[in-house]
């Protein structure tokens, strides 16, 4: 597997050159970062050209690195990640995009490549309020109907902004903010290089 | 009004266009909290929307405030009818950042209870999809041997369903050398009893040993029950078919992609554990319709089967650790703490503070039962991971639905649905 996984870099640096703007060999995977405008194009040869067939869309995901500056791309702060699967080929691909507006991250949609796509990118858009253009139809998936805001983005506390009760009052369910107070019982720690080998 | 315009009025009204129609979230045939909302042609669906999230409970944020040890029960709450392959996958991925050394007795275990996992997983699809379509019996029948395997869960963990025993660089503990039996109470007299334990006289083993001898037979009865059965293939022939490229372009994985005649297994493409050093095969379907990914399902069990027995007589000739001896991942012995300041230092930051993952990023998946089942972890140093994100296999397949049900029966729906083998526990997460 190991070489495996070098000879894709290989076979993808011949074919993209300098759009790749990071690449990596972490865990013997092999992770691509390309820009948002060359995306469609090399999403497409990914799919179509022999060398790889990347038949199938494995997963797709929206990354808030709102608290992880170091990773981010020119201090862009979204990212979408696809999870390629080769079937012929036997590879997984990872590709990562960082998106160009913080304010209102947009990226085109891949329904036209895989149609899975769709469901996928509804829920980015749901979790993370990353808007996929073209997108037939781009409604939240996961939150409740009437959800504000993006309950992914870092921002967003984990005990979300409101909270629901019957009101016997006004005989209805309502809305009203949240009572309880976030906790968090184990901090947050990251050690220096080397601190476990000392 | 004259009797031909009558009819001619009626004629018309019934013309007039599509209707639309609610279904679930609370409906014995939508497998939990699934909502549809579908336009209809008369019975003839046109357009089916699934509604989802009833059950998003946001266990990646959540997974994002814990330390990586703490969030592995909240991969038994995935999918809730195959906990231990949520975990798999989960633990893989940790394993996988620090470069952990499994031992090879916890490797077999590990693979074992997957195995044993997937049975248990299809015989619920198997009762469920039965049920929906009509078969009342093989509902009992699959409970029956559940029961049996959820009590090896229990033996094994201490917990019949949310096993959580599965821990990075091995597993929990070792599996125990009796079996936990039925006592006397007062609605089960002593013979009664005995009957029961009969089995259960040895060790886990040799209860698991005893089960994967009669299983075959169990299997068998439900073919007897609906292979051959006329009303079945009626339901199933020819329902929700889905061709080999589309189903690829889908996302479709396992059963699911099999049943398109697509052999396509991570066990045999690129195998985990000691996947490479079993002998089974990968069943493969045809049409691509209910009725094969039906009998795909039916012949992966009795593969399962295989597998658990060649694990058996691995697991009773090699005795070993179970748990690498990293104490920076995994616990310290208990006679260890009492006497070894170190060993206690190391239990308390483990469950104080947690391990931490090197920065990175990686993917691992496992052949599911439903599907490829699969974590990706964004680490950024930290004892708790930056992102977790969980690729349910049961997410694309739903999301296939509108594709497969145009132009089917409402009653097919219901098949389809089956056939898909949907657990809401993983697709909202």
């Amino acid at each position: 597997m190991k070489t495996h996984a070098k000879l894709l870099l290989e076979r993808l640096k011949k074919s993209f050159g300098k759009k790749i703007l990071r690449s990596s060999l972490g865990f013997d995977e092999v992770t691509i970062a390309v820009g948002a405008t060359e995306l469609i194009d090399i999403l497409k040869t990914l799919k179509d050209n022999r060398d790889f067939q990347f038949k199938q869309l494995i997963d797709l995901c929206g990354v808030d690195f709102l608290e992880y500056p170091e990773e981010q791309l020119n201090n862009k702060r979204f990212a979408v990640v696809y999870h390629l699967l080769s079937l012929k080929k036997n590879n997984r691909l990872r590709i990562k995009v960082f998106l160009e507006d913080n304010e209102f991250p947009t990226l085109p949609t891949v329904i036209s490549l895989w149609p899975v796509a769709d469901w996928y990118e509804r829920e980015a858009f749901d979790l993370l309020g990353i808007m996929f253009l073209n997108h037939p139809d781009l409604r939240r998936i996961l939150t409740d109907y009437g959800f504000i805001g993006h309950p992914f983005r870092k921002d967003f506390p984990m005990i979300g902004k409101v909270e629901m009760r019957y009101d016997p009052s006004q005989k209805r369910v309502i809305y009203e903010p949240v009572s309880i107070e976030q906790r968090n019982n184990v901090p947050r720690i990251i050690r220096d290089e080397g601190f476990h080998n000392g | 009004m004259s009797p031909e315009s009558f009819v001619m009025k009626a004629f018309t009204m019934a013309e007039i266009k599509n209707y639309t129609m609610n279904f679930g979230p609370q409906h014995p045939a939508a497998h939990g909290v699934l909502r549809l909302v579908l336009e209809m042609d008369g019975e003839v669906i046109r357009r089916a929307d699934p509604h989802i999230g009833l059950l998003h409970r946001a266990t990646e944020k959540l997974a994002e405030n814990r330390t990586y040890l703490q969030s592995v029960p909240y991969m038994d709450r995935l999918d809730y009818v195959s906990m231990m392959m949520n975990e798999h996958a989960y633990i893989m991925t940790i394993e996988k950042f620090l470069n952990l050394k499994v031992p090879p007795r916890a490797q077999y275990i590990r693979v074992m209870f997957d195995e044993i996992t997937r049975i248990l997983n299809h015989l619920l699809w198997l009762g469920a999809h039965a049920l929906d379509v009509g078969a009342m019996t093989v509902f009992l029948y699959a409970f029956r041997e559940r029961e049996d395997l959820f009590d090896c869960y229990e033996a094994v963990s201490g917990a019949r369903m949310h096993a959580a025993y599965y821990r990075p660089g091995g597993v929990y503990r070792d599996l125990p050398a009796t079996m936990p039996k039925y006592e006397i109470t007062k609605n089960r007299n002593p013979k009664e009893v005995e009957k029961l334990n009969a089995n259960r006289q040895g060790s886990l083993l040799d209860f698991i040993e005893d089960f994967t001898k009669r299983f075959p037979k169990y299997v068998d009865e439900y073919e007897t029950l609906l292979t051959d059965n006329r009303i079945w293939k009626q339901r199933t022939v020819g329902i929700g078919v889905v061709d080999p490229d589309r189903a690829i372009a889908l996302g479709m994985t396992g059963p699911m992609l099999r049943g398109s005649g697509v052999e396509w297994d991570l066990r045999k493409k690129q195998p985990y554990e000691i996947y490479h050093k079993l002998d089974f095969d990968i069943p493969v379907g045809k049409e691509g319709d209910c009725y094969d990914r039906y009998l795909v399902r039916i012949e992966e069990m009795r593969e399962s089967n295989k597998i658990i027995s060649q694990c058996i007589d691995w697991l009773r000739k090699n005795p070993g650790e179970v748990i690498t001896k990293d104490n920076k991942v995994a616990p310290p012995k208990r006679e260890d703490m009492k006497e070894d300041m170190e060993a206690m230092i190391h239990h308390f930051k483990l469950f104080t503070e947690g391990f931490h993952l090197p920065k990175g990023e990686a993917y691992a998946a496992v052949e599911h039962p439903k599907g490829e089942f699969g974590t990706y972890i964004i680490s950024d140093g930290a004892n708790k991971p930056y992102r977790l994100k969980i690729r349910a296999p049961g997410f694309p397949h739903l999301a296939a639905l509108n594709e497969m049900t145009q132009g089917h029966m409402l009653s097919d729906l219901v098949a389809i649905i089956g056939t898909q083998d949907i657990v809401f526990g993983e697709i909202d997460r």
